[in-house]
């Protein structure tokens, strides 16, 4: 058998693909983007709930916000080593992230405007990343896949602690069931977006699903959100600003309203409200802690070298 | 081990070296590869491991090695390699026909 043979072979077997395994230059090209991209949303997906860390409601709303953003950061560094068994190395990532080369969510470009935000992140935007991610532990290339499963073990905390903080919300007085529901009528549509273009827009699609990288289209994962939603807001008394989600017995799911994807490639184009800030903010991180890294080295070096003359 | 194939290349640029993670998750069990992390040295390393792979208690123990220390079996050459085992039956207990009657063996 052909190496490329054997590769075919395994994807068909449901056999996991392992960083020495030969594959096609287009298939790591693309794991690479992918799981890169997605480390990159991990860690920008820190700024607009660290926003809130000192502001938090109560020290339980802080630790608690403290561990999930703690968890994020966690997430990128998992899938930061994925990339990296592709033969990337941390640095080229960084470098694509921070000249603007390399994408992240969008999502991650509007502002966080009240704590309501928080809760409403936690529901919808953590909500929208578990409906992509759970089917990416079954991903056929092994690193990808065992990353996604420590992540999504993880990432159910962040969902029920948005959703218990809007519940928490509705139950107090009118301003709180007011600033929740315009947390959700801010965050609703761009969630909604987090799925990506419509398929027949989508053209790494086919190609992702024929390998086995993804394993449900845009709009299928779209739908399945919309859905789940639509049931759960019930519970918050509160309403999803599209005035034309109903339920469609026909095709027993919600049908719903248009996306302005104009916004969406705008966001994408570098457009959105903090796409600078979020950017700026990363890149301080990095230059503002070049320091570090050169210290934690030279003290390394220095051990090692104390260690020699002592065993010397 | 797989993961660390591409690791191990010297960092020209200054940048941490990468770290292979193996956790042991309770006594008694084997420490088990969950995944690699940068850090300048073994100590540090230990410690970002504690941050990354152990923040809900997943572990008692932690090992560490530096990816450019290990080496890997060739997946091409798998074949060849595990070609002796192939055809060695007698070694799983289930070769054995024996009597039904026979107890607790």
């Amino acid at each position: 058998m052909t190496p490329e043979n054997l590769f075919e072979d395994k994807i068909a077997k449901e056999i996991k693909i392992e960083p020495r395994d030969w594959m096609p230059e287009k298939y790591r090209q693309t794991l690479i983007r992918q799981i890169s991209q997605h480390a990159h949303s991990e860690i920008v997906g820190m700024l607009p709930e660290g926003n809130w860390i000192t502001r938090a409601p109560s020290l339980r709303r802080k630790v608690i916000l403290l561990a999930k953003v703690q968890d994020e950061a966690g997430h990128g560094l998992y899938l930061y080593s994925a990339a990296e068994t592709l033969g990337i190395s941390r640095d080229e990532m960084y470098d694509q992230l921070h000249s603007g080369k390399a994408k992240y969510s969008s999502i991650f470009n509007y502002p966080t405007l009240s704590w309501a935000d928080i809760g409403a992140i936690g529901w919808l935007v953590d909500g929208a990343a578990i409906m992509n991610q759970v089917p990416l532990c079954r991903s056929s290339f092994g690193p990808y896949a065992r990353a996604m499963v420590r992540i999504c073990k993880e990432e159910s905390f962040h969902q029920r602690q948005g959703f218990e903080i809007l519940l928490t919300l509705c139950r107090g007085t009118e301003a709180q069931r007011k600033m929740a529901q315009d947390a959700i009528n801010r965050w609703w549509w761009p969630s909604i977006m987090m799925f990506g273009p419509k398929d027949d827009e989508s053209p790494n699609t086919i190609q992702s699903m024929r390998w086995k990288i993804k394993r449900f289209s845009n709009d299928e994962l779209r739908q399945k959100f919309v859905d789940v939603c639509a049931e759960q807001i019930k519970t918050l008394g509160l309403t999803i600003p599209d005035e034309n989600l109903k339920w469609n017995e026909a095709t027993q799911h919600y049908d719903f309203g248009a996306i302005d994807w104009n916004e969406f490639w705008q966001v994408v184009q570098g457009n959105g409200p903090c796409n600078k800030e979020r950017l700026q903010a990363r890149k301080k991180a990095w230059e503002a802690g070049a320091w570090v890294r050169e210290a934690a080295n030279a003290y390394a070096e220095k051990r090692k070298a104390r260690e020699s003359t002592q065993a010397a | 081990m797989s993961d660390s194939e591409k690791a191990g290349a010297t960092q020209a640029n200054g940048a941490w070296p990468l770290w292979e993670i193996f956790i042991r998750s309770r006594q008694g069990l084997d420490h088990k590869h969950v995944g690699s992390l940068h850090a300048a040295d073994a100590q540090m390393a230990i410690e970002n491991a504690r941050d990354v792979y152990t923040r809900r208690m997943e572990g008692i123990s932690i090992w560490v090695v530096e990816s450019k220390y290990i080496h890997a079996s060739n997946p091409t050459e798998a074949g060849a390699l595990y070609d002796p085992a192939d055809d060695k039956a007698y070694r799983h207990p289930t070769f054995y026909q024996l009597p039904e009657e026979l107890k607790h063996m």
